[in-house]
């Protein structure tokens, strides 16, 4: 059974020019232990999808309809007080700003216990005790001392582990990470994300990986989920997301990356941009940037369908259906 | 017209302060094959010492912060120079110290073998502001959101008192509009009305605007998303080759710096560490940061390849270490990294500042 269910969730914002629809349909499954990576660009819905999970939505957001199941208990119409109790408990949460996340008037140490005795049935020496075996966990050196700091005597890579230790500390299923490595230098962001990945392994705990960026994703995450205007794209196993995507956006957006390792002299561009809430296009959210754009794009919604080894919302994947040979390519 | 922007200057105005004077329009180089753009030992130091009654009662002694510490390097026109490092490595303070929004605290900068810093000093000086424009990070705040694109645009041109009729201003912002694949019809929008990617061609316009031959360009990308990126990058490339432009790229990202640079700069903590052609460096970098550095990025073609970081942090650049800054994280470190700093020698074909590489341990 899978962890984490998401059925045809839809989060509106009502606004003085009508409702906008920012997430729509949105449907997918976490197995328990697993790594699901999120990307796309920004305004695709990626931090919105993690904040309804984690019943975080920021009014006047809501969401409008769709469900959100974890371990087979409904979630999304949860009240407040109940919602407090699965939020740190079952779920986790890292967010991208370190700081943020810490309270600036309080040691970590009294962050940590705080959660810890919230969640857990400890005395405040065990939740103190517990704390420091998470601080040496993440990799902070001296926890024993450190404990006592607060959060601005930390640098940013050691704030992070903070609050992954946070995260971790009442054992949660499922941790959502909303790009838990875009404010750290790329030499801190390898160690965070061997650290995410090693110590979410180790408690067992599946993690949504939310992300703009693909090598991240690569190097980390089981299956990938590429979200596009509110809706997913493509969804599948990572290697296949990257090396045979289906749909025409996976394909783009792969291909405009700049690569370390092949030099391009002309990067592959998509050209325009991600539409805005208010005019999102009839049909195929992308059509009008899809260079393989047909005429039922225009006016059809495709929904995900199963394509060679991914699933993507895609016309092209249902005509490639039809034609068995289009399937034979490696 | 009631929203008219008033002339302000975008690198502050002339000071009357007598400098020398010598410094005319930069011409074209005294020899082809001179550098269009030279740093020699450039450095800039802030203060940053707590205020002065606290320093008196607390007995705190004073406080510099080497932002930049002996940068030099040379640009041959045509061409583009990146500077990559991480945060606080004092690579925005070298683009500043460039177009003259820092005064260096030691060595100078040359533009076309004049001693640009003097011409900014002097009241000639816009001449040569003219000819180095710059390019910011976030197309955000560095549009103002109440002016329309057409005075973004034309401001440049009005300040330099290059174009003043009313209709040839109106023709050369279509025109620098449509140099960036924009539409003419865009300049009566206000920035508001673009997406980022849109208003980041609008800043690189505006800087093109008085036909400059040097552009610093302080992180154009990194504030937008990939397929956006793509098409900016794309722009910057096809400019360079359409009016020979020369630039200085500043980035954190290497596989866009692979994209866009002839040279790479690798600074760390205020210096250069390594100083290489592009293909050099990527085939075979030589100092342990650069490696580091290479190795940190996480890879799209290797998926489930697990890497193994780099241990450790960027120290506090106000208490730095002593010999080679990079010497508490570096693996091929020794007693003499701790003790005596390296300096940048020339080695087949690179300059690394390196004693492991001098050695020939690495």
């Amino acid at each position: 059974m899978s962890l984490l269910q998401v059925q045809n969730l839809v989060v509106e914002f009502p606004s003085r020019h009508g409702t906008l629809r920012a997430l729509d349909q949105l449907s997918f499954e976490i197995a328990p232990g697993e790594i699901l990576g999120v990307v796309g660009e920004s305004g695709a819905g990626k931090s919105l999808t993690g904040a309804a999970i984690i019943g975080l939505l920021e009014p006047p957001g809501r969401i409008a309809s769709g469900q959100i199941w974890l371990e087979g208990e409904r979630i999304d119409n949860l009240p407040p007080a109940q919602m407090r109790r699965v939020r740190g408990r079952r779920i986790g949460a890292i967010f991208q700003d370190p700081l943020t996340s810490l309270n600036p008037l309080y040691s970590i140490g009294r962050q940590l216990i705080e959660t810890i005795t919230t969640h857990l049935p400890l005395t405040h020496a065990q939740a103190r005790q517990r704390a420091i075996e998470l601080l040496q966990e993440t990799g902070i050196p001296a926890a024993q001392e450190r404990i006592d700091h607060y959060p601005h005597q930390f640098s940013g890579g050691m704030r992070q582990r903070v609050v992954i230790a946070l995260a971790l500390a009442a054992e949660p299923k499922l941790i959502v990470a909303d790009e838990p490595t875009t404010a750290l230098d790329v030499s801190i962001q390898a160690q965070i994300i061997n650290l995410l990945k090693s110590v979410c392994k180790k408690h067992g705990a599946a993690v949504m990986l939310i992300t703009h960026d693909m090598g991240v994703i690569a190097e980390t995450c089981d299956r990938v989920a590429v979200m596009y205007a509110g809706r997913i794209a493509e969804i599948g196993p990572v290697r296949d997301v990257i090396h045979a995507a289906a749909h025409p956006y996976t394909q783009g957006l792969m291909s405009c990356i700049p690569d370390i390792e092949v030099e391009r002299q002309h990067l592959h561009q998509i050209d325009g941009a991600m539409p805005r809430l208010n005019a999102i296009p009839s049909g195929c959210a992308f059509n009008p940037r899809c260079p393989q754009v047909l005429a039922r794009c225009h006016h059809e919604r495709p929904e995900l369908m199963p394509a060679v080894t991914t699933e993507a919302a895609c016309w092209l994947t249902a005509n490639a259906g039809a034609t068995p040979s289009f399937e034979a390519q490696p | 017209m009631s929203d008219r922007p008033t002339a302000t200057a975008a690198f502050g105005r002339p000071e009357a302060a007598p400098g020398p004077t010598d410094a005319t329009a930069p011409a074209t180089p005294a020899t082809p094959a001179a550098p269009l753009v030279r740093a020699v030992d450039l450095a800039r130091t802030f203060d940053v010492s707590a205020p002065w009654l606290n320093r008196v009662i607390e007995r705190k002694p004073r406080l510099l912060l080497h932002a930049v510490d002996g940068v030099s390097f040379e640009i041959a026109r045509g061409q583009t120079l990146a500077l990559v490092g991480e945060s606080g490595c004092g690579k925005s303070t070298v683009a500043r110290l460039l177009v003259g929004l820092y005064q260096p605290s030691r060595g100078r900068f040359e533009f076309a073998g004049l001693d640009a810093h003097a011409a900014y000093r002097s009241r000639s000086g816009r001449a040569i502001r003219r000819h180095i424009q710059m390019i910011f990070q976030d197309p955000y705040a560095s549009l103002n959101p109440r002016w329309r694109v057409a005075d973004i645009v034309a401001e440049p041109l009005r300040e330099h008192g290059l174009i003043s009729e009313r209709a040839a201003l109106e023709a050369r912002v279509g025109e620098l509009l449509q140099s960036v694949g924009l539409s003419p019809l865009d300049r009566v929008k206000f920035p508001h009305q673009f997406s980022g990617g849109q208003r980041q061609r609008i800043s690189i316009a505006r800087a093109l605007a008085t036909q400059p031959e040097f552009l610093v360009c302080d992180e154009p990308t990194s504030a937008l998303d990939v397929s956006v990126q793509a098409q900016v990058l794309n722009i910057m490339k096809d400019l360079q080759r359409q009016q020979g432009l020369t630039y200085l790229f500043i980035s954190h990202n290497l596989a866009v710096v692979r994209h866009v640079s002839d040279h790479v700069g690798v600074m760390y903590l205020g210096r250069l560490v390594e100083l290489a052609p592009k293909a050099l460096l990527f085939a075979q970098p030589r100092h342990p940061y650069t490696r580091m550095l290479l190795e940190a990025i996480p890879k799209l073609h290797h998926t489930g390849h697990a890497r193994t970081p780099v241990q450790g942090e960027v120290p506090n650049p106000l208490n730095p270490p002593t010999g080679c800054a990079f010497h508490p994280r570096c693996p091929a470190a020794n007693r003499r990294c701790s003790s005596e700093r390296p300096v940048l020698q020339s080695l087949d074909g690179v300059r690394v500042a390196c004693h492991a590489v001098e050695e020939g341990r690495l």
